[in-house]
């Protein structure tokens, strides 16, 4: 019961920053807002204003009328910028840390994560909307919204044709049997490919990640720049003349290649290698409505807005009692052992892990 | 003296009227790229190299250089080697069809590389119709796809001085015994070497700066130059090397564009002894076996297979055929698309003709202002200098110019980062070149004689503009237009940093759906794609039937 009460202060907050740019004085971005105290840590009062610039990746997606809901429920003039994909986005955020992109940000993953805290491009806010279920994924600067595992599928069909059976672990990927069936994408340009390269580390730990490539490579793994490269044009199940049975993807995946006659999927996602991927969002550095980027990070969690998630981004909501769609329920569940690296080593070590791999791998 | 003082004016009016592009180019290209290329140049304590010597103490970046510079060279080869055949048989030759033929050829070179990485990839995978030639991830995959984009730029240059070279020069070598081959290699080649080798220069300086291709077929296993600069800025904000990779890449690029200008100058010293096109001969089975079997080859495999190859899948459903992902271009069921990408493209076409009209209206004057012929050296250097610099914007990485615009476009009255006039600006940008490239041939070719009679005879600067300079200009405008719209409804690498979630363009919104998951996404991405090459294709099919005629361009 202590959600509602959440959502409560939430929408009170979202009145107040209201009030707040509606008083006659109120013209620029920098007057204090009277919701300051009661949502934020910090000592200096948040700014508000009756605009809001959203600053998220390529792959943001609110409906036409979640937005028209924000828009009267906090009586802001949103604008939504997407200055590039994913791992872009805090690199951009650091570039203009002396002239922020916005107010607040969504689509920061606990792989940049990291570098965020560290260039300190965030001013830390804890949302009193954020349900209690989702405290696995606290964070001390950045709010959690959504998450979902970046694991191996496997095309159910092809192996079962094959009389092979499915691997389970990172280990049989690479045995003779399956030699030549793996396809990944690029940790040097595509997020799931970087989120399986942390995985490696994760499993193998710092020394032995790059032993366990060298033979994923000697078992004829191939590389290709981007998901959507591995998925459609080389994965079998993708139905487009691929012929790798095995690719990297999300837990997700398995929920949208269900066969309409059998109503079974035909692909499952492989459990025992997945990383665990998360979205935040955040409030700028310098932002000219800290007010009213809080409301709007309390909008994403709530019910509204979490329950769209699945359908809107292909992820799960942090909020564990809203519905999941049926297929979901069904065919993508997570892992229940994803692995786990913390942010501060990934932001440590990203780039040297990228650079081994790439001499390891590509040569 | 009066003389003297007219000349003077005219000079200081094409000077003020040179500084309105200059100072669109100033703000818009060269503040933004610098700025972020300085960056990369500041260390703590002042102004530091160690970009340089990070990048090239790394044995990858020699590589990626060498594979840079090795990738061009060989694709440049090769399109002149089938585009010189080409050239014979669609500007030296006349046969049905040959109009479809020529712009049919010109669609590669701006369809959007969204599109053409996935024609291409699906071409070499495996289960593809070129896969028995196991390309797949091959090194040579990246240079068919340059070639791909390219060949009509080799068959556009040549074809258009060779379409008017005198005949009878040909004739008289076989009167005097030369077989076929030996008059084309010693009469008919020597003639058109000039614009040979300016067109193989462009496509150098194109093939240098290839990114979708690379990235697409490349794979990382392959990186040139571009891809790296994409890499060191967006993923790992190492500015030192972008800024020293950038600087290296503008270097090559400059030197590039010096060779084509030299080149070009000397073509049209050539091209002025021809007028008319009394060359142009019909098709002969017999005679044209060879280039025409080339030609065919060429625009069979390697423009329309891929084409073709994209479009056949869009309509594979299920394990059939049908319309069905054409149904879903008009559905924006307001959750996985916002936009429909009927209404992507509407915005597409907006932002297309808000770019062509300003890159025409600075292409003119810049074409207008370069074809001035001072007397005074300086002067002319002034113009070379000018022509050159709209040219830079080829040579510069998207990534450099988007990321260059978030830090300096960034404070009143300047604030525009998160503004779409943005987006017509930098397209207008990167269509600017080719727009100048289409008009300016046709302003130099005029016959500086006629130009001097019409000033003999009392014709002011401005009425000799009015009725003699400005018709030929205007001849030249469709196809300007054309290429400018084209490109610019094309336009990926710095759209896709200023685009808007909530109304993509239609190359952003064929992006986001390949990223989806799903089999119904990923046929809308394959049917809005092929509906981006057809709608090109139709611009450069009405552009180039606005061709001037007699006109050499690039």
């Amino acid at each position: 019961m202590v959600r509602p009460t959440r959502k409560l202060i939430g929408v009170a907050l979202a009145m107040l920053a209201l009030g707040a740019c509606s008083q006659p004085a109120a013209g620029p971005a920098t007057t204090p807002s009277p919701s300051a105290p009661s949502s934020s840590q910090e000592t200096a009062p948040a700014t508000s204003s009756d605009e809001l610039v959203v600053v998220t990746h390529g792959s943001f997606n609110l409906t036409d009328e979640l937005k028209a809901d924000f828009a009267e429920e906090s009586g802001l003039d949103v604008t939504y910028v997407s200055p590039g994909s994913s791992g872009a986005l805090v690199n951009q955020l650091v570039l203009t840390k002396d002239s922020p992109l916005g107010d607040v940000v969504f689509g920061i993953d606990n792989t940049f994560s990291g570098r965020a805290v560290d260039e300190e491009v965030i001013t830390p806010y804890e949302s009193p909307a954020l349900p209690d279920a989702s405290e696995q994924f606290d964070h001390e600067w950045l709010v959690p919204i959504d998450f979902s595992d970046v694991c191996i599928n496997a095309d159910l069909a092809w192996f079962e044709e094959q009389g092979l059976a499915v691997p389970t672990t990172l280990d049989d990927l690479t045995k003779p049997e399956y030699a030549d069936l793996l396809v990944v994408s690029n940790p040097a340009s595509s997020s799931p490919g970087l989120a399986f390269l942390i995985a490696t580390v994760g499993a193998y730990g710092e020394d032995g990640y790059l032993d366990y490539w060298a033979r994923l490579r000697d078992n004829g793994m191939d590389v290709v720049p981007d998901w959507s490269d591995a998925y459609y044009a080389e994965f079998t199940a993708a139905g487009e003349g691929g012929t790798r049975p095995l690719v990297l993807s999300y837990a997700t995946s398995p929920a949208f290649t269900i066969d309409e006659e059998t109503e079974e999927s035909t692909t499952v996602a492989l459990l025992g290698t997945c990383f665990r991927q998360v979205e935040y969002a955040g409030v700028i550095e310098g932002a000219e409505n800290e007010a009213g980027a809080q409301a709007f990070i309390d909008f994403l969690l709530s019910d509204e807005v979490q329950s769209a998630i699945p359908e809107l981004m292909y992820m799960y909501p942090v909020a564990t009692d809203v519905d999941l769609p049926a297929e979901w329920v069904e065919f993508a569940p997570l892992s229940t052992a994803p692995i786990v690296v913390d942010e501060e080593t990934i932001d440590a070590q990203r780039s040297t892990w990228i650079e081994q791999w790439t001499a390891t791998v590509l040569g | 003296m009066d003389r003297h003082r007219a000349r003077l004016t005219s000079a200081l009016a094409w000077g003020l009227a040179g500084l309105v592009p200059a100072l669109f180019l100033g703000v818009f290209f060269l503040w933004p790229v610098a700025s972020l290329v300085l960056r990369g140049f500041a260390g703590e304590q002042g102004w530091s190299a160690e970009g340089f010597r990070a990048a090239f103490g790394a044995a990858r970046t020699w590589r990626i250089l060498g594979f840079t510079l090795a990738a061009a060279a060989g694709a440049t080869a090769l399109s002149v080697l089938l585009g010189v055949p080409g050239a014979l048989v669609l500007y030296r030759r006349r046969f049905p069809g040959r109009d479809l033929v020529r712009s049919l050829v010109t669609v590669p070179f701006v369809l959007p590389t969204v599109v053409v990485g996935v024609a291409f990839a699906s071409l070499f995978d495996r289960g593809g119709a070129l896969g028995l030639l196991g390309l797949d991830d091959h090194w040579l995959a990246i240079v068919l796809a340059m070639v791909f984009f390219n060949y009509s730029v080799i068959v556009r240059t040549t074809g258009t001085l060779w379409r008017r070279l005198d005949p009878r020069l040909g004739e008289a070598a076989a009167l005097l015994g030369a077989t076929p081959l030996r008059a084309f290699l010693t009469v008919t080649l020597p003639a058109l070497a000039p614009a040979i080798a300016a067109g193989a220069s462009l496509v150098f300086l194109f093939c240098t700066t290839a990114f979708g291709i690379v990235m697409v077929l490349g794979g990382f296993r392959y990186s040139t130059i571009e891809t790296e600069i994409w890499y060191q800025t967006t993923q790992l904000l190492n500015l030192p090397v972008a800024a020293a990779l950038s600087v290296t890449q503008l270097a090559i690029v400059t030197a590039s564009l010096l060779v084509t200008g030299w080149l070009q100058r000397r073509h049209h010293h050539v091209a002025r002894l021809h007028t008319d096109d009394a060359g142009v001969i019909p098709l002969a089975m017999r005679r044209d076996a060879l280039p025409l079997g080339m030609t065919a080859l060429v625009v069979t495999t390697l423009i329309l297979l891929p084409l073709w190859s994209l479009a056949l899948r869009s309509l594979r459903v299920g394990d059939g055929w049908g319309l069905d992902h054409y149904a879903r271009l008009g559905v924006a069921d307001g959750r996985v698309l916002v936009t429909s990408v009927w209404g992507a493209l509407g915005n597409s076409l907006t932002i297309a003709l808000a770019a062509t009209a300003l890159a025409l209206a600075l292409g003119v004057i810049v074409s207008l202002v370069a074809s001035r012929r001072p007397r005074s050296r300086t002067a002319r250097s002034l113009l070379w200098t000018l022509e050159g610099a709209f040219l830079l914007p080829l040579g510069v990485s998207a990534v450099t110019l988007g990321f260059g615009y978030l830090i300096t476009l960034n404070r009143p009255p300047l604030d525009l980062r998160s503004s779409l006039v943005l987006i017509p600006i930098a397209q207008a940008l990167v269509a600017l070149p080719l727009v100048v490239r289409s008009l300016l041939p046709g302003l130099r070719a005029i016959d500086p004689r006629q130009l001097e009679a019409a000033a003999t005879l009392g014709a002011g600067p401005w009425h000799v503009l009015r009725t003699i300079e400005l018709p030929q200009l205007v001849r030249g405008l469709g196809l300007a237009a054309g290429f400018a719209f084209a490109t610019s409804l094309g336009e990926f690498g710095a759209t896709s940093f200023l685009s808007r979630p909530d109304n993509p363009t239609l190359p952003v919104l064929v992006h986001r759906l390949f990223s989806l998951p799903g089999r119904d996404n990923y046929g809308t991405a394959l049917a809005a794609a092929t509906v981006l090459a057809v709608l090109t294709a139709a611009v450069m099919a009405v552009a180039e039937r606005r061709r001037p005629e007699g006109v050499s361009a690039w």
